[in-house]
């Protein structure tokens, strides 16, 4: 079965692999130099990298220790972590490997590893197996030929999904059977979309001609679904091994990069500029000050020969290495892997907040990256879908209206139903993709039938369920009992069996915004049904009380409820079998399938006759305007983007508090665009909003917006795209920077009728313009996955289980998103930023101390600490405070930043990292540091510090500065730290006492493997003088006065008006809170 | 309006429809029940201005009181200096000025000074040097620490840093190194002139160097017997010096490595100028002072040349205190930081009343 028979198109052996998943990036023997490669290509690896060659290669101050020993353990820690993983996928991929498969050769089924499973083999999988690859279904135990899925490890879905043999081959029902089949496969190339499939079959019966049959992926078997209800399948081997869909959709997605992390970046640079600067100078004075040779190479300190005749330049440039190695603390190692350890531990603070766990699923918020943490605190946008996010997606179905009259349920039950009526309930019956739950046995059905509300519905579409449901609960007459060999079964409200021939399903999609239906009852009569949006149905249909339908219609999408118009037409055989063959064909197709599948949709879809509507309400999520209220009080931007129509979608917004009573809406639909041009439109509601511009923005810092004039504006996706087509005369750019200038003016806004693509592009152009904002997506449908890959930060809701795996985070409810970007969200940002700012701070004062010594020692490059001092600072003498402070800081009560919303905006825009606050640390850190220097250069200068007599030399002085440097700097941190718990107190006291003790063990022996041991005794020497311990606490204080004094004073003096917005925090709940 | 709109993305199918359910899964959610709560908050330490208003004040009243006694203390130590490198035409070492290392007999001078106060208590004797690199790189690292520290294996095979002055025609040096080369050896001697009778003071050499230093970290060389001539055999002297190192010193607790002034010299300074101790004089009873005031002189054996590299030599007496010795900085920057703690914290008490009425507390509701 596997070759073609002779006389076929040109058959090209083509090479398939194997059906080995490697998901694992190493190997034991190339995980050393692969991962190093790996880990080298990040700048900052690489930068250390180099400095620890330049340490190795040339004489440099410091021992390459100071520097190898810090990468090598960042890079081990990394590495280990990298190798654990690997080490997980290797398992996983070899339990993957090597389960066992059944397949058939020769007639006979035969087990073997599933790595050994080759293109074109023919797989027997029984129940709750997984698919062992890409299968096309050949047969089922079932007689009809189908067989039931889920896909849950897929998709997340865990519902069960129905797929269908092909229909020539699902006769074969053993191995000796299927083994006789002898058939081509003709299919696309692999394709990492799991919802689309592509092929032929041809099945050759003897000599005749084959039967060629159209492949869909409902014929389609995926790699890691699991068989479910059906006792074995056949199917034979198309996709195998990495040309899996699984295995294409594990290709990881875009690198999402957050804010503080590129101005981390920013600051790196900066740094590093001032790294080669300071070099750059100290080379340079070192040249004007060796000019005399008396200074150079005086009769005490003559140099070696070599050195003497080393090439002038070569010398230069050897000293200004040199100078860099003594000056590379001030890029440190560990601050990344400082920043990665806070965020990966610091995400297990939200997972672990009871708050956000969910009763009713049992499920807690999740965190699927770690890397975004801090954008939560800076969210600027945030983009929500309404359906299932904002509301329950629990629908109840509420009315119908037939012909203009209404019906409420519980009314409608009795009396007599006329013609249209009937039609009307056997429509809503059987216009739907909805299947029927059936638990394993046959007696299900049975069950069914006996007590018609025992049964479950299940359909991708909550609507459609509410719908029959609703049929079922409240007509009282008209059951939908099940699918069975192509025969859709009703029951009608006397009871009896009706059964209808399914002829055609014209499925649904986003774009026609309608399905339909062909069926043929058991009178012959073929009825076409169509349900769909009011505004895919109306244009199409001939005849049918329209205006009164509409009206109502238009008032029930007033009141948020969702519609939907029924429709039908009957069809005569000719019609039938005219559209059959269209359809047919369409299928058929390998190529634009789609494409031509809605052509012909667009040709069967039409003249209808109107039926009536149904409307189905959504209730809203429990605290939802409350969230909403929140969020835009936190001066966020909130953007709903619906599919729904626009009245339903306004009045969801006005019951969540997005808009309210004094919001002054403006319109921007495709109704006003026919009455004007979108350039007059766009202009005068530029014009509307531009006019209280300046009164806008300042009322919204005051943080009391809720009495001023605020707009919102609707928009829907046809007015979308017109804004959005690119034009040939270049005035596109025009109306889309018009259109964000309206945006920027609106406290909401509200995008209905959109497609899920224009989901994402709205995301896109918010993201992209001008100020760069930060936008959050969440929304709980495949629909909203776009939007949600898009935007910075993604999350998904509820019943987001198909692209769970695509967000960033994951929170049960809606409401739960306040406390996400309020409280968690402005704590991380918190943190990473005074993280970030500490760190670069802490290595100023550690290094600019080295810079001045250059002064004074001939700039030698002479060092001003130990080497061990060199090592250990940023390792661990100053390392766990501040990743404490990373993690557990709470610079204001969650409490409080839960009831304060505007207290979010103190943190916006990245305030905490502007260059302000950079250029505030970056000079607290140059005035310590020469705090430190000069301090001790005073107390050394050309005196005696000791009680008796003896003279403290250059270590003692090193010390001496060392000393107050890493008190000071963790003092700062003390001082910084709002929140105490034991275990800040414990590390920030155990860091000095660390340090102590380290010093006099590290000075009190002579370390036996050391070729030096200029640090013995010298911390002891310089404690037993009294004069050093004035010293320190003198420059300890002097050092921490000026950043205490900003502080007092922010708060007291610029209270409510501070220029620091972390202050500003601080001062302003008081006046909320002592009131 | 579409109610479909929740399944947009897969129904793209043909076929009866290839629903999925609204019958939620469980998806993978990590329970409360495994959260280890957060820890409870502890004292807390926190700048408000209830806590710093004091702290200023605090700050203030204890280091001014400090500031004045070390103040005090620092005025009342005696200290005098001469500079003795003889660049001045008129200065009687000025005929030394251009010795070189190996000029014997060494060039001698005098120099005759007076003090006005007496130095009551135990006076140290300090040689400093200006404008001398002590702390240049190849410098610090030009030494040997164990060989310093009496390995024999060292002793004949010195480390690299050492060069170039790690051997001497084909002989190990020992001590090795740059900074042993350059030992200080100008020969200072005190006398006391009365009536024109010149009596020397009794000038003690050894306490110079810290006790660790001497006992632990600078150590002979061992092997049979304790003469230090054989125990030095097959190395020579560092080319500066005119004897070897096994010769430093008569007495054999102060000689070879442990020689006190060789170890002082072996602690490199800080900056450029800096002063080491060279002797100490001991105050003999309790009824006359240790120096009285009158005139000396200081008889200088000059032979450490630093014209050369424009350094100056001094030399210091001084008395020392519990905190060391003449020092006026750290007294004046305590003063300077308390008065400023002091003027701050009533700067503050004023903006705090004048501020604070509105609101009584600036903290924050934790």
């Amino acid at each position: 079965h596997r070759e073609p028979p002779p006389g076929t198109e040109a058959y090209i052996p083509q090479r398939f692999p194997d059906n080995r998943i490697v998901s694992s990036k190493y190997t034991f023997w190339n995980f050393v130099p692969k991962n190093l490669f790996e880990q080298f290509r990040r700048i900052a690896n690489f930068y250390f990298l180099i400095i620890f060659l330049v340490q190795l290669i040339i004489d440099t101050p410091t021992s390459p220790v100071t520097s190898g020993l810090p990468l090598l353990f960042v890079i081990t820690v990394t590495a280990i972590k990298q190798g654990y993983e690997d080490w997980l996928r290797h398992k996983a991929d070899n339990a993957m490997n090597q389960c066992p498969v059944h397949f058939i050769q020769h007639g006979k089924l035969v087990r073997k590893q599933s790595r050994k499973l080759r293109v074109g083999d023919i797989v027997m999988v029984k129940e709750d197996e997984t698919f062992p690859c890409d299968l096309i279904f050949l047969s089922s135990s079932r007689g009809d030929g189908t067989c039931f899925v889920t896909t849950a490890s897929l998709d997340g879905e865990s519902s069960h999904k129905t797929y269908y043999a092909v229909q020539d081959t699902k006769a074969f029902h053993n191995e000796q059977e299927i083994d006789a089949l002898h058939a081509t496969i003709e299919c696309e190339q692999p394709q990492p979309d799991l919802y689309k499939f592509v092929g032929r079959i041809n099945v050759y019966h003897d000599r005749n001609e084959p039967t060629a049959r159209p492949l869909g992926s409902e014929n389609l078997l995926l790699r890691g679904a699991t068989l479910k209800n059906t006792e074995k399948i056949f199917g034979v081997a198309i996709y195998t091994g990495m040309e899996t869909k699984m295995a294409l959709n594990y290709q990881a997605k875009s690198q999402k990069r957050s804010a503080v992390e590129k101005s981390m970046n920013v600051f790196l640079i900066v740094y590093l500029c001032i790294l080669i600067s300071k070099a750059l100078i100290n080379t340079v004075l070192k040249y004007v000050w060796q000019s005399e040779p008396f200074r150079d190479e005086p009769w005490y300190n003559q140099k070696t020969e070599p050195e003497r005749k080393r090439n002038l330049f070569l010398r230069a440039f050897t000293d200004f290495l040199a100078f860099m190695v003594l000056f590379n603390y001030i890029i440190p190692v560990s601050m990344y892997v400082t920043v990665e350890m806070q965020k990966f531990l610091g995400s297990y603070f939200l997972t672990w907040d009871e708050e956000m766990f969910d009763e009713d699923t049992g499920e807690g918020p999740l965190v699927n990256t770690s890397d975004l943490n801090e954008e939560l605190g800076q969210i600027e946008y945030v983009f929500t879908d309404k359906t299932g996010t904002l509301t329950e997606n629990n629908m109840e179905f509420v009315e119908c209206c037939i012909e203009g009259h209404v019906y409420v349920p519980h009314v409608i039950c009795n009396g007599q139903y006329i013609f249209k009526e009937e039609l009307f309930f056997r429509a809503l019956c059987l216009c739907h993709t909805v299947q029927v739950k059936d638990d394993d046995s046959v007696d299900g059905l049975k069950k069914n039938q006996l007590s018609r509300r025992s049964c479950i519905y299940i359909s991708s579409s909550p609507d459609e369920v509410a719908l029959v449901e609703g049929i079922q609960r409240y007509v009282l007459g008209y059951t939908y009992l099940r699918l069975k060999d192509n025969f859709m079964e009703i029951l009608n409200r006397e009871n009896n069996l009706e059964k209808f021939e399914l002829l055609e399903v014209l499925s649904f999609d986003s774009v026609r915004r309608r399905m339909s239906v062909i069926v043929k009852s058991s009178t012959g009569d073929i009825f076409l049904f169509c349900k769909g949006a009011d505004s895919s149905i109306f244009p199409r249909v001939k005849e049918g009380k329209i205006d009164q339908i509409r009206s109502r219609v238009e008032r029930n999408a007033v009141e948020g409820l969702r519609t939907l118009c029924v429709a039908y037409k009957k069809l005569t055989a000719e019609e039938y079998s005219n559209a059959q063959k269209l359809l047919q064909n369409a299928k058929l197709a390998l190529q634009d399938r789609e494409k031509k599948l809605a052509e012909v949709y667009e040709k069967i879809e039409r003249d209808f006759i109107l039926l009536g509507a149904t409307a189905v309400e959504d209730r809203l999520q429990e605290k939802a305007a409350d969230t909403i209220e929140a969020l835009q009080k936190a001066g966020i931007k909130v953007w709903v983007l619906t599919g729904d129509k626009m009245e339903t979608a306004a009045a969801t917004c006005y019951a969540c508090k997005l808009f309210r009573r004094n919001t002054q809406i403006l319109e921007l639909t495709t109704k006003k665009i026919e009455e004007q041009s979108l350039h007059d439109v766009l202009f005068d509601l530029s014009k509307t909003v531009l006019r209280h511009n300046g009164s806008l923005t300042r009322d919204t810092f005051s943080g009391l917006s809720t009495d001023m004039q605020d707009y919102g504006l609707i928009i829907d996706g046809a007015a979308l795209s017109l804004i959005m087509k690119p034009r040939q005369d270049g005035s596109s750019a025009n109306y889309r920077e018009l259109f964000l200038e309206i945006c920027r003016n609106c406290s909401a806004v509200l995008c209905c009728r959109m497609a899920p693509l224009q989901k994402a592009q709205i995301v896109k152009l918010i993201k992209l313009s001008k100020e760069h904002p930060i936008t959050l997506a969440i929304g709980d449908g495949a629909n909203d996955v776009s939007m949600i890959l898009e935007a910075h930060v993604g999350i998904i809701g509820k019943e987001g289980r198909q692209a769970a795996r695509n967000s960033d985070y994951a929170i049960p409810k809606f409401k739960h998103l306040k406390k996400m970007l309020l409280v968690h969200g402005h704590f991380y940002y918190v943190r990473i930023s005074e993280l970030v700012q500490y760190f670069f701070y802490k290595n100023v004062c550690f290094i600019f101390p080295q810079f001045l010594y250059q002064f004074f020692c001939g700039f030698s490059q002479q060092t001003l600490y130990d080497t061990a001092y060199l090592t250990l600072y940023n390792i661990s003498f100053t390392s766990l405070p501040i990743l404490l402070y990373g993690l557990m800081e709470q610079h204001v009560s969650a409490d409080t930043l839960k009831r304060e919303p505007s207290l979010y905006r103190d943190v916006a825009k990245n305030a905490l990292l502007r260059w302000r606050a950079f250029i505030y640390w970056t000079f607290l850190g140059v005035f310590d540091a020469v705090v430190f220097f000069f301090g001790a250069y005073f107390l050394f200068d050309n005196t005696v510090v000791t009680s008796n007599g003896q003279m403290f030399g250059n270590w003692t002085f090193g010390t001496l500065v060392f000393t107050v440097l890493v008190f000071t700097v963790t003092l700062k941190l003390a001082l910084d730290t709002h929140y105490w718990t034991w275990i800040n107190h414990f590390m920030i006291w155990g860091s000095l006492v660390f340090y102590i003790i380290f010093s006099l063990l590290w000075g009190g022996i002579i370390w036996p493997f050391l070729n030096y041991q200029r640090m013995y005794y010298v911390f002891m020497q310089m404690l037993s003088s009294g004069p050093a311990w004035l010293g320190i606490i003198l420059l300890i204080t002097v050092s921490l006065l000026p950043d205490v004094l900003k502080k007092v004073l922010c708060r007291q003096v610029f209270r409510g008006t501070a220029r620091t917005p972390e202050l500003k925090s601080l001062s302003f709940i008081p006046s909320h809170f002592t009131a | 309006a579409s109610p479909e709109e929740t399944r947009e993305l897969e129904s793209d199918g043909t076929g009866v429809g290839t629903g999925t359910g609204t019958v939620s899964g469980s998806g993978a959610a990590l329970g409360p029940s495994a959260a280890p709560l957060p820890p409870a908050p502890a004292w807390q330490p926190i700048l408000t201005a209830g806590t710093v208003l004091p702290a200023f004040f605090i700050i203030g009243l204890i280091f001014i009181p400090i500031g004045i006694g070390i103040f005090v203390t620092s005025n009342n130590i005696r200290e005098y200096e001469i500079d003795y490198t003889g660049t001045e035409p008129s200065s009687p070492c000025n005929k030394c000025l251009n010795v070189s290392w190996d000029s014997t007999p060494p060039c001698t001078c005098t120099i005759n000074f007076t003090l006005e106060h007496s130095f009551e208590s135990n006076v140290f004797m300090y040689y400093g040097l200006s404008n001398f690199y002590q702390n240049h790189r190849r410098y610090v690292k030009s030494r040997d620490d164990s060989q310093l520290n009496g390995d024999n294996s060292s002793l004949l095979n010195p480390s690299k840093e050492c060069e170039p002055y790690r051997t001497n025609e084909d002989k190990p040096i020992a001590p090795c190194g740059a900074i042993a080369n350059s030992m200080f050896n100008d020969t200072l001697e005190l006398y006391r002139i009365d009536n024109d009778t010149r009596t020397p003071i009794t000038l003690i050499k050894k306490g110079i160097a810290w006790w660790t230093d001497k006992n632990v970290k600078f150590r002979n060389p061992t092997g049979d017997g304790n003469n230090l001539t054989a125990l030095f055999q097959g190395t020579t002297k560092p080319v500066n010096w005119p004897k070897p190192v096994y010769m430093l010193d008569s007495e054999p607790d102060n000689n070879g490595f442990i020689n006190e002034d060789f170890i002082v010299w072996m602690r490199t300074a800080a900056l450029p100028t800096f002063r080491k101790l060279y002797r100490l004089i001991e105050r003999k009873d309790n009824l006359q002072p240790t120096l009285q005031a009158g005139k000396y002189s200081l008889d200088i054996a000059y032979n450490y040349p630093v014209h050369s590299f424009d350094g100056r030599k001094r030399m210091i007496l001084s008395t020392i205190s519990w905190m060391g010795g003449k020092n006026p900085f750290l007294g004046i920057a305590y003063i300077t930081v308390g008065s400023i703690c002091f003027f701050l914290g009533v700067v503050l008490l004023i903006i705090h009343h004048k501020y604070g009425n509105r609101n009584t507390s600036a903290d924050i509701p934790n």
